[in-house]
């Protein structure tokens, strides 16, 4: 090959960017997922959870979520009418194996499935100090896990008590929307387990998702709206009294 | 004029500066990943190393390509949306992984600066290794945590005092599991 000095110096700025992009590697695995497609969120319907657990079952097998930490628990609200603003509020084991019997007496009874809420403007990752969690291109709110020092600043900072500090690993660990299923087409573990199709995984940026029909006919409510974090998952017939 | 008189001193200084930004520009960006800002403050490619994760539940689609006779009868029962992996377990199993070596006394003084993850777990999918079974439920516990008797769930949902309904009978003598509703038609 015969290469003179001009066209040396014309092809180093091509190799350059080449070089560059070679570094950069490929960041999303999944073909033909875009990040820039999808704004991902979930819909709770309390009206049609009865508290069997699998949602916890299913995401502690999918994500390898360590014995007695939960990326997602279900609770038992017990609200009588004299306790509305203290409800009596039970989740045993974070509701993996059920829950006791609740007798018919006074109050009402209900069950409230919990995970991250996948806020838009998230508290948890405004604190983080070194870049390690972050709110991705399409709207879950991710941890780095090779860059969490383990501070549990994050911890702190949710105000819905959906991150821990893995016991082996020492860094945090929080639901990812089962980013791995969710990226290749597939629904959630806990969604794809549910019985009664009470949670449903929810792309808001595709205008056939039918949570946009949901949403237009229901009345729907967020975890601690008070808190002005945009959370993404969204409660049908939540009750007044769950914090 | 005498303003730039001994000024040799200056020039070291001021070489010297130069030198030092360089070796920081240069050190930060060998060290910073490359697609650190890729899309904001944090590591662009993480979101390839977290999308790259295993999964364990397939979906009934998988089950049913092989389990066509099940999947045939769960379709016309009242069980027909509830997800085979519900009952049976993730269609994907762990494999147990050979004990990894003791890290040495170099490892763990690296393990201190560079903070390495432990790999994912391998799996298997039950019909490449026969050895991964799912589960056979345990109808007595398995039916109770939905259809057991709660004033906390929806009162539409189908529940029952199993002592009252059954005597302890257990569930699957009268009802199939894949297709609930007893034929002859004198159960509720």
């Amino acid at each position: 090959m015969n290469l003179n000095r001009r066209h040396f110096m014309i092809l180093l700025p091509a190799a350059a960017v080449a070089w560059e992009s070679v570094l950069a590697g490929t960041p999303e695995t999944a073909p033909n997922y875009k990040v820039s497609d999808h704004w991902w969120g979930m819909l709770i319907d309390i009206s049609k959870c009865i508290g069997c657990g699998n949602c916890v079952r299913a995401c502690q097998t999918e994500n390898d979520v360590p014995d007695g930490f939960f990326r997602t628990w279900v609770e038992r609200y017990h609200v009588t009418d004299t306790n509305l603003e203290r409800p009596e509020v039970i989740s045993p084991d974070g509701g993996k194996e059920g829950f006791p019997t609740a007798q018919e007496d006074a109050g009402k009874y209900f069950f409230v499935p919990k995970l991250c809420n996948h806020c838009a403007d998230s508290p948890c990752t405004q604190v983080c100090p070194v870049g390690a969690t972050f709110v991705s291109p399409d709207g879950v709110v991710l941890i780095d896990q090779t860059y969490c020092l383990g501070c549990a600043y994050c911890v702190q900072a949710c105000p819905y008590g959906c991150r821990y500090i893995h016991p082996e690993k020492h860094a945090a660990e929080k639901c990812t929307l089962c980013y791995h299923r969710i990226t290749k087409g597939l629904t959630t573990a806990c969604c794809e387990n549910c019985p009664t199709g009470a949670r449903q995984l929810a792309d808001l940026k595709n205008p056939n998702d039918p949570i946009h029909a949901f949403l237009k006919t229901h009345a729907v409510q967020v975890l601690k709206p008070q808190m002005a974090t945009t959370p993404k998952v969204f409660y049908n017939q939540l009750d007044g009294s769950v914090r | 004029m005498n303003l730039f008189k001994d000024v040799g001193h200056l020039f070291r200084f001021v070489a010297l500066f130069v030198v030092g930004t360089l070796a920081i520009l240069g050190l930060r960006a060998a060290l910073t990943p490359h697609s650190f800002g890729q899309y904001g403050h944090y590591r662009g490619a993480a979101l390839g190393d977290i999308a790259a994760h295993p999964i364990k539940f397939a979906g009934h689609q998988t089950c049913e390509s092989c389990h066509a006779d099940v999947a045939e009868m769960k379709g016309k029962g009242k069980h027909a949306h509830v997800n085979c992996e519900a009952c049976h377990g993730a269609i994907y199993q762990t494999v147990p992984a050979p004990a990894a070596a003791q890290p040495g006394a170099f490892e763990k003084l690296i393990s201190l600066v560079i903070h390495k993850m432990p790999p994912d777990p391998a799996v298997t999918l039950h019909a490449d290794d026969p050895s991964i079974k799912p589960v056979l439920p345990d109808t007595a516990v398995l039916c109770a945590r939905c259809h057991a008797a709660s004033a906390a769930k929806p009162k539409s949902f189908p529940q029952v005092d199993a002592a009252e309904h059954s005597g302890g009978v257990p569930c699957e003598t009268c009802h199939q599991p894949h297709s609930p509703a007893i034929a002859s038609g004198d159960a509720k």
